[in-house]
């Protein structure tokens, strides 16, 4: 009798141990993204390509100044007062800093190789270089300090797992990738509240930053009916539909109404 | 088969929900029943409750941007989080209950399924020894201020570093850098190794940093961040302020004015733990002075009160009003129309009744009432050495007593902290609404203070409960005198008897 109620327990016991195990399987989320591991061949110089340019309507916010009196030696880089760069316009209305990618219309289940090179940002006069930039998932980002000051490096992200370092000193470097596509992940220093990176994670190498004129470009597509989206930190975003078919070479200019 | 099927399907059932009922039943009310914590309490409080979904916690033995392990989370169910609204539950929930909790916890995102976050913890090793000498903290102070500590947690490390006004969590609440004078409100534990762990890993989802980084590039050395830690550790009282109930003020031959008077040193010192005033609207659920140390002297006419508190911000200042908005737009206002954010003064008040009570009843201790009013000083960074006299009659009225009837005051602002010395006669003109001040009585006394640049002003701001004000009265000469007195005669009479019965010896030996 004792020996049937001990095996009893003992089984309840161990059922409450595999119901857990259980429990942790059903309630498992969908695998993250895996990083680009096989390289396409299509993917390449070859295919169409996408350029076009960012403007934008209306009045362009003004960037506010930077009061950088706390910090001399950023200060010292700088022969007039410096301003955030929220909205960088060029002639006519260009617009740059604009991230402009591929959001639909690539095959599902293909998938690129991240390149070997990495995304350098660096923190010069308290300012990060550059702004707004892209990386493929699992391509490194090496952070790079340039100011005798502390910095902090703040990853905002969802998708992605955040981080909060420090580089108190000039010559600091340090390594980062982003396991999943997420656009975009918000980079920002806590010790100067000026400081805002964007950086926009994509599973492929289809995207691009508009530069000072507004201009920009997407090569390597094959063929395909692709939706493109442009982001912009202030202005939200815009989308446009391009088809390309062969190694031809398409133009899409994207307007935002600056507010 | 099918009923040992049935069973796992029922403990399984049984065990999920024995984790959500107890976070349902404890957690939800602040947390919000999905995780987001965004609970109904959840707009009463700054910093606001974690989030669960994002799995970005601030207390973790693991490199910034990694998941906590078990152990961590169990440990933040256990001790709660010092220095905010999260209690430890180890002793309210059973151990499997708290076990059971933190799994349901775990499911709120799918980080925790992913296999590929796995949570590795820093081996963080013992902290080098000679951590109180001199030398070490010379080294730790060095190193605060070349990692850039000050920028945030100023220079005295009270939290009122130049970037401190402008710094937000990640969901762009305001939030404080920690005052490194409280040790016993870090969320993460006070310990010199709670100190050093937190440095190695940062504190995810605020501003503060990990600085493993440096140790790793070889910018400093694994001794010199520990020095840090034990710097900071050095900053707070030895143990945790206790509240002692009575404020003695002995008496003193001349009064201290100014509040950096050395004759200062020499007085004890008492710690007033304030709350945030939640008993009459508009209530404040996010008060920025936690307490108030203060000494007491007085001499044969007069009397001095030196009030000491920690504040970020010498107040008004316009850097803040930026955070004064975070700060309204994180908590719910109970209000129909909330004030606009504005660069409101620091005040202080210390309250006394009207008259020494010769029983227990005193007046509420929240500003009294209309039928029994209670005699205040209020002090304000807008005047600095004019507080006003006056009654209040309730916390939504007061009235000022004459121009000059109010105490004397001095006060300095410095690095991060109010030092105000207010000083009044002992007698009064007018004891009908000006407390007259007697030695050897428990005077009731009680403190509020605000900060203008967390937002605080009329009735949002710090409390405390009634405590006692007691001057100590001149020990009459005879106290000393008497048992000098007792000694010598004792001894004398001694002698006499000892000298007596040697006289006797003496004259039989003879015999």
């Amino acid at each position: 009798m004792k020996g049937r109620i001990f095996s009893v327990v003992g089984g309840m016991f161990l059922l409450t141990v595999c119901s857990k195990g259980d429990r942790g399987t059903v309630q498992a989320a969908p695998p993250a993204p895996q990083p680009a591991v096989s390289s396409d061949p299509t993917a390449g110089a070859a295919g169409g390509t996408i350029t076009g340019k960012i403007k934008f309507t209306g009045v362009a916010p003004k960037n506010p100044a930077i009061d950088m009196s706390e910090e001399a030696a950023c200060k010292a880089k700088y022969k007039t007062t410096p301003t955030e760069e929220n909205v960088v316009a060029g002639p006519a209305n260009a617009l740059a800093n604009v991230f402009i990618y591929v959001s639909a219309g690539v095959p599902a289940g293909q998938t690129f190789t991240a390149p070997t090179t990495p995304v350098v940002l660096d923190q010069n006069g308290c300012r990060y270089h550059p702004h707004v930039f892209g990386v493929m998932v699992g391509q490194n980002i090496e952070i790079k300090n340039s100011d005798p000051l502390l910095h902090n490096i703040k990853a905002i992200a969802k998708k992605n797992r955040p981080f909060n370092v420090s580089q108190p000193n000039a010559g600091m470097t340090k390594t980062v990738t982003f396991a999943a596509p997420e656009v975009m992940v918000n980079l920002e220093c806590n010790v100067h509240g000026w400081m805002h990176a964007y950086v926009g994670v994509r599973p492929d190498p289809f995207y691009a930053v508009s530069g000072p004129d507004g201009s920009f470009s997407i090569t390597g597509l094959p063929p395909g009916t692709y939706t493109i989206e442009a982001w912009h930190e202030k202005f939200g975003t815009q989308t446009a539909t391009v088809t390309i078919a062969g190694t031809e070479s398409k133009t899409a200019n994207l307007t935002f109404a600056a507010h | 088969m099918t009923s040992a099927l049935l069973l796992i399907v029922l403990i399984a059932a049984q065990d999920t929900s024995a984790g959500k009922q107890v976070y349902t039943k404890w957690c939800a009310g602040c947390h919000g029943d999905n995780g987001a914590g965004d609970g109904p309490g959840a707009r009463h409080m700054i910093p606001p409750p974690r989030d669960f979904t994002g799995a970005i916690y601030q207390i973790r033995s693991t490199p910034s941007g990694q998941l906590p392990t078990d152990a961590d989370l169990l440990r933040s169910i256990d001790e709660g989080l010092f220095g905010t609204a999260m209690p430890g539950w180890k002793s309210r929930l059973s151990d499997r209950q708290r076990r059971d909790v933190l799994a349901y916890i775990k499911t709120f995102s799918t980080f925790f399924a992913d296999t590929t976050q796995r949570p590795q913890p820093i081996a963080f090793g013992s902290a080098p020894g000679g951590g109180g000498s001199a030398e070490a903290l010379r080294v730790g102070r060095q190193f605060y201020d070349s990692i850039g500590c000050r920028k945030c947690h100023g220079d005295q490390g009270r939290g009122d570093g130049p970037s401190a006004p402008t710094l937000k969590d990640d969901a762009q609440h305001p939030i404080f850098a920690a005052n490194l004078h409280e040790n016993w409100r870090f969320n993460g534990g006070g310990t010199v190794g709670d100190i050093y762990h937190r440095l190695r890993t940062g504190l995810d989802g605020t501003p503060m940093p990990s600085f493993s980084d440096l140790i790793d590039n070889k910018f400093l050395t694994d001794e010199q961040l520990w020095r840090v830690a034990q710097y900071v550790r050095s900053l707070s009282p030895k143990e945790t302020p206790v509240v002692r109930d009575v404020l003695h003020a002995p008496l003193a031959k001349t009064l201290p004015h100014a509040p950096d008077d050395s004759a200062w040193t020499a007085v004890d010192v008492y710690w007033f733990p304030l709350v945030g005033q939640i008993v009459h609207k508009e209530r404040w659920f996010a008060p920025a002075v936690t307490g108030v140390w203060v000494k007491a002297v007085h001499t044969a006419d007069s009397i001095a009160l030196r009030v000491v508190w920690d504040d970020r911000s010498e107040s008004p200042d316009t850097s803040w009003l930026p955070f004064v908005g975070r700060v309204f737009k994180t908590l719910e206002s109970e209000d129909s129309t909330r004030e606009q954010p504005a660069s409101w003064p620091d005040e202080m008040i210390v309250q006394f009744p009207v008259s020494i009570p010769s029983g227990m009843e005193r007046p509420y201790f929240l500003m009294g009432s209309a039928s029994a009013p209670v005699y205040q000083w209020r002090w304000s960074s807008a005047t600095r050495t004019a507080p006003v006299a006056g009654l209040a009659r309730g916390i939504d009225r007061f009235d000022p007593l004459v121009v000059g009837s109010g105490p004397a005051a001095q006060a300095v602002y410095d690095h991060g902290q109010w030092r105000v010395v207010l000083t009044r006669a002992l007698a009064s003109t007018d004891t009908a609404s000006q407390l007259p001040f007697r030695t050897g009585r428990a005077i009731p006394v009680a403190f509020f203070a605000s900060d203008g640049s967390n937002g605080e002003h009329g009735s949002r701001m710090a409390i405390s409960t009634w405590y006692f004000l007691a001057l100590d009265e001149p020990v009459p000469a005879q106290v000393f005198i008497s048992p000098v007195l007792a000694m010598v005669l004792t001894l004398g009479l001694g002698m006499l008897v000892v000298w007596r019965a040697q006289q006797k010896t003496s004259y039989r030996r003879q015999q």
